[in-house]
Order: C-alpha cells, then structure tokens, then sequence
C-alpha cells in the first residue's frame, strides 16, 4: 500500500487530469453538426448542372480534355502519375462480346447521392444545390475516405506541395480534390462551358456537352431525348450528373 | 483468496523492464520523427499514392484499434461474466485496451493529410458518415474505459463496476462494428463491399486482444516473479482457439460468398491466386490460424503452456496483422470495375493494372511509433496506479 501523503497526491493528480479532460472536452460537447447534403446559398437546386458524353465521337488517343483541365486548374505533372492529382482521365474500351471499341474522359460524375458526400467526416466534401460535387479545402482533413469511396476513383489526393495555383482553384497538400465542373466558370455567369468540353470542341470533336440536366429546352436534354444516354456503374443507383452516349 | 486481491503499482525491478521502456521511447522518438516528415514533405514520401490511398499506417492503427477492443476480453470476463480467475487481471485488461486504442488513434491521426485539423474532425461532424460516428465510439471508450477502471480501483465504488463492465462490454462489439463497417460500406470497391467484415472485424478483435493481453501478461509476470495462474492459462488456450476458429469461420464465408458473386471474381482471384496470396495464405491461414490453432490443440509435452500460449498469441498477432494487410491494401490494389462488360485497352491512370505498393520507412517507422507508444503508456498506467495484483503468486500457480 501507498503511504497516505501519495495516496493524497495521486489522487489531486487524478482530479486535476478530470478537469484537465473535461475543459478539453467542452469544444467537442458545444460542437456544430453539418448536413451530408448541404444547400449553397445563391445556388438554385432549379439547375442541375451536367455532361453529356458522346464516346463515339470521342477519340482514342486524344486527350485535348485532360489538357484543357490541368491548364484551366494549374495542374502541373509532377513526373508521378501514380501521384499525380487526376481530375479526368481518357480511357479505352473493348466490348468483350462484339469487340468494338470506344474512348471516353472519365471524372467526378457529380452523382446526386454521392458516396464520397455520405462518408466525409467533417462534411468537407459537400454537394451544392445545383448538383456540383466539390470540396472544401478549409475542413478537408486529408482522411481519404471520400478517395475510398468514390466508385469511379475520380479523386486525388495531394501528396506534396504545390504551387503556381491559379486563385479560382485553389489547392492544397494533404488535401483531396477532384473535377469541380468548372464552378468558377458556371458561377461567373460568363463563359459556362467546363474547360474540357470547350477543349473537345476546339479540337473538332465536341464530344462533351454541357448543360442544365433541369431545362428541358436545354442543348444537353435535347440530345438525351434523342439518344439513350447511360450512367457508369448505373447499378449503383447514384443518379450521375455525367452521362454517356453509346457507352 | 480472490475476493481479497490487493493491488499495486509496477515496481521496477529488472534490467528488462528499463530496456523495454528505453526501446519503447526510441521507437516513439522514430515514430514522431517519421510523422513530422510526412507532414512537412507530403505523402509523397510514403509508399502511398492516389491508387494506394490507405497504406501501412492504416494496418497498424487499424491493429491496434481491433487488438484494444479485444483486450477488455479480461476485464469483461471477470465482470460481466463473472470468471473469477480473470478478477486479477481485469485492471490490467482495462488499461491495456486504453493504451492500445491511444496509440492506434495517433497513428490514425498523423497518418491524416492534414493532422493540424485534428480540431475540425473533433468540433465538425457529419452524421452520416461512419467514420464521425466512430470518432464518438473512440473517444466513448477511452471515457467508458477510465470510468470502469475508476470503479474498479475505489473501494467505494466497486458496486458500479458491473454496470461499467456490461457498459465497456457493448461498446466495444460496437466500436468494433463500426470499424469494421468502414470498410464494409465501401460499395464502390468489390473487396469491401460485404456486411460480414463487420463480424469479421469482431473475431480479429477477440484474437489479437486476447493475444496481446497474452504476451503483455507474460512480460508482467516475468518481471515481477511470478507464476502465471495455471487456471487463467488454461482459460487462454481455450478462449484462443475459440476466438480462432471464429476467425477462421468468417474468413472462409466472406470469401466464399465473394466467390458465389461473379462480379467478385477478379478481386477473389487476386486476393487468393494474386499478389497478396502469399499474405493471405501463409500470413493469415497458416501463420495467423493454423499454426497456433495446431499448437494449442495438439499440445506438445515439450512445451510448457505458458510458452505455447505466448508462441500462439505471437502467430495470431503476426497473422491479424497480415489480414488486415491483404483487407485494406488488397481491397485497393485490385482494379475497380467500372465497365462490366468491357476490357480496359488503355488508362492515364491506371483502370485495367494492379498498382504496386511499396510501404516506405516512414510509414514503418508512424507504425512502430504507434505501437511503441500504446506500450509506453500501458507502462505508465502500471506505474501510477494499483492494476497489478499482489497475490497472483499465491494463487494456484502452475508447476512450471
């Protein structure tokens, strides 16, 4: 047994590691909850922003989209591109069964029950009312469960410091980030076309359409009217903001 | 006699206990060395990239977080079941489950992009998320944790510690869940994707807790010169093969109900034929349940129990470990598909291959850290406050 005059002390030690926990504590207990599907103010959720892929007219070889991106964002090759950020890739399929082949540019499909909003523990990765899918550099905790999560593996993690960014896409190590639709240009109210489809077209191939899924004037229902148009992974039931012709 | 257990601190005594503390603050030092590192350098460092997203450091923290739930295993014996040999050990239990998840949640934390914004994850929560719903099951433990040692150790309050212990007991299966459910809701990976890495993550719970309790109690009762409770030490063997065969039990239906999915094949392919069927076969089947569970059942005379049972608990650490390997790193090494139907002819990143990961030493180095610091910590509780029993000598002691 302990003589009495240390009992005493552990046990003001003890009390003192209580209060010490407690005050520690307090933040947490007054704490503030986020919705996993949070509205924007000045947002309308009357617009549901999207694309419509065309892979036929999409070309193999081709990547005037991915470079229009990494332009339009400061997206610079670190040499790595297993560590490179990948806010849209090409990628070339064969149908199994009759052999035919197509391309197409794969990113954030701004899904309407988006995984990577669901698992966020901080709510860093949110979905505004128009239906763009972005994150919040200022909460992003660089956990990594969104990256996980994302059943179309559009999104990176930055793994070294950047710079040279541009002030309408700011980006940060340690953070994830991923196709942000061109919200800067959709906002501005100027220019609405995402820097890969505007590339796809300077390229003659306007295969990337872009528009208000919501409008059923809009260029982009139109042409969905016209051709059936599928979701990748549609068995997931995520109602994608990107769609595919002829996929 | 049990009823009258007294108890005391740690006193050190052997020229073992002070290396094992200095190894322990070394390899704290190269822990905290390794995370600052990667906070100023970037993952980069690591052996991880954007295929690769969870590596090394996820197995560690995950390990020890699993083996912290486990550990309570003494505790909740003695207290909710009412095993009397497990009484002298129920402190010990209690501080050992505390300090594991303490060191696996650093490991977690440091590994994040950003750890600074500890403060973010702790004040900013998202309820539908699982992870800001194990944040709670975490620190709930700890809080649950402290409490029921608190009954245990004031006379007074001795009355609570069943209601703490039934308490500490139902957190822990669900704090276990809930880990295993992080990985389980992952529908976008075909490796994840299955509600059974829930009950999984409960049997690697039982046998890396009881296993690490094991090895933990051995040390102790080395350095104080005392026999293990040949009773207790029976009570292990058994309580290890069960926790084993249920291992095992839901290994076998997780994969065979992958296998029964034909969408699942490729992943099944890869995990048990591919890159990581080596760790799967020889680190978790033949390592981690088949070569313990052969020691424990076929008990050898040449071996004496507490040997057998602390080359068990040591196999079935190794091959929880190695599973937890092929679950978080092969889940993510095997190609997410995305075009049923289709064959990949071409990526800029990667779609059709299976990217390699080489963990770094900065990663081992978080890992060890980790490890190192939940030991230390366990020491210290030791030392500052009664959790070891004083009459364990007295008790029925073995032979050996």
């Amino acid at each position: 047994m302990l003589p009495n005059k240390a009992q005493a002390a552990r046990r003001l030690f003890l009390q003192r590691l209580g209060v010490f926990s407690a005050a520690t504590a307090l933040p947490a207990l007054l704490s503030s909850t986020v919705d996993a599907q949070s509205s924007t103010k000045g947002v309308s959720s009357a617009q549901r922003w999207g694309l419509l892929i065309d892979t036929s007219k999409c070309a193999s070889g081709c990547d005037a989209c991915v470079r229009g991106c990494h332009e339009e964002h400061g997206i610079n090759s670190t040499g790595n591109e297993h560590t490179d950020a990948q806010w849209i890739r090409k990628i070339d399929l064969q149908n199994n069964l009759s052999g035919q082949k197509s391309s197409l540019p794969m990113m954030c499909q701004h899904c309407e029950s988006a995984p990577c909003v669901d698992v966020c523990p901080t709510g860093a990765s949110f979905k505004r009312a128009d239906g763009i899918v972005l994150v919040n550099k200022h909460t992003c905790i660089g956990c990594r469960y969104c990256v996980m999560a994302c059943p179309y593996k559009a999104r990176s993690f930055i793994h070294e410091p950047i710079s040279d960014q541009k002030s309408w896409a700011p980006r940060g190590q340690g953070t994830v980030e991923s196709c942000t639709l061109c919200v800067h240009r959709i906002d501005a109210e100027k220019d609405q076309q995402p820097a890969c489809a505007v590339a796809c077209t300077d390229e003659a191939h306007s295969a990337i359409l872009f528009g208000d899924l919501n409008d059923p004037d809009s260029d982009i229902v139109k042409a969905m009217a016209n051709q059936p148009a599928s979701q990748v992974r549609s068995d997931l039931q995520l109602n994608t903001g990107v769609r595919y012709v002829k996929l | 006699m049990i009823d009258h257990l007294r108890y005391s601190t740690l006193k050190p005594s052997r020229l073992s206990y002070f290396l094992v503390l200095l190894f322990c603050a070394v390899f704290v030092g190269i822990g905290g060395y390794s995370a600052l590192t990667m906070e100023h350098a970037g993952h980069i460092i690591t052996g991880m990239n954007n295929h690769i997203v969870w590596g090394l450091p996820h197995v560690f923290a995950v390990s020890l977080i699993v083996a912290a739930s486990g550990a309570l295993n003494g505790a909740s014996l003695a207290s909710v079941f009412g095993v009397s040999h497990y009484k002298p050990i129920a402190r010990l239990s209690v501080a050992l489950a505390m300090s594991l998840l303490v060191g696996g949640l650093l490991v977690l934390v440091l590994d994040l992009g950003r750890p600074d914004r500890l403060i973010v994850a702790m004040t900013t929560y998202n309820f539908r998320s699982i992870f800001s719903w194990n944040i709670f099951l975490y620190t709930g433990f700890l809080v649950i944790g402290a409490w029921y040692l608190w009954m245990m150790l004031e006379k007074r309050f001795n009355r609570y510690t069943l209601l703490a212990g039934r308490i500490a007991f139902a957190w822990r299966i669900v704090l276990t869940t809930g880990t295993g459910c992080i990985f389980g809701f992952l529908v976008g990976r075909n490796a994840l994707d299955s509600a059974l890495l829930a009950p999984l993550f409960v049997a690697l719970s039982l046998v890396m807790g009881t296993a690490v309790s094991v090895l933990v109690m051995i040390m102790l009762d080395r350095w104080r010169s005392v026999l293990i409770d040949k009773q207790l030490l029976d009570s292990l063997q058994r309580l290890l093969v069960w926790f084993l065969l249920a291992l095992l039990y839901f290994s076998v239906v997780h994969h065979i109900t992958n296998l029964y999915v034909s969408e699942h094949h490729d992943v099944e392919r890869y995990m048990l034929l591919g890159g990581l069927s080596l760790t799967f076969w020889l680190g978790h089947i033949v390592i981690g349940v088949l070569l313990p569970l052969s020691l424990l059942v076929f008990r050898s005379a040449s071996v004496s129990d507490c040997k057998r049972l602390a080359i068990s608990s040591l196999l079935g650490l190794l091959g929880g470990s190695a599973l937890l390997y092929v679950v978080i790193i092969g889940s993510q090494s095997t190609p997410q598909d995305l075009f049923p139907g289709k064959t990949v002819l071409a990526s800029t990143f990667g779609d059709a291959g299976f990217p390699a990961y080489q963990p770094s030493v900065w990663e081992w180095g978080l890992g060890f850290g980790g490890v190192a610091l939940a030991m230390l910590l366990c020491l210290l509780l030791l030392r500052i406050l009664p959790l070891l029993p004083e009459l364990r000598a007295s008790l029925t002691a073995s032979p050996e």
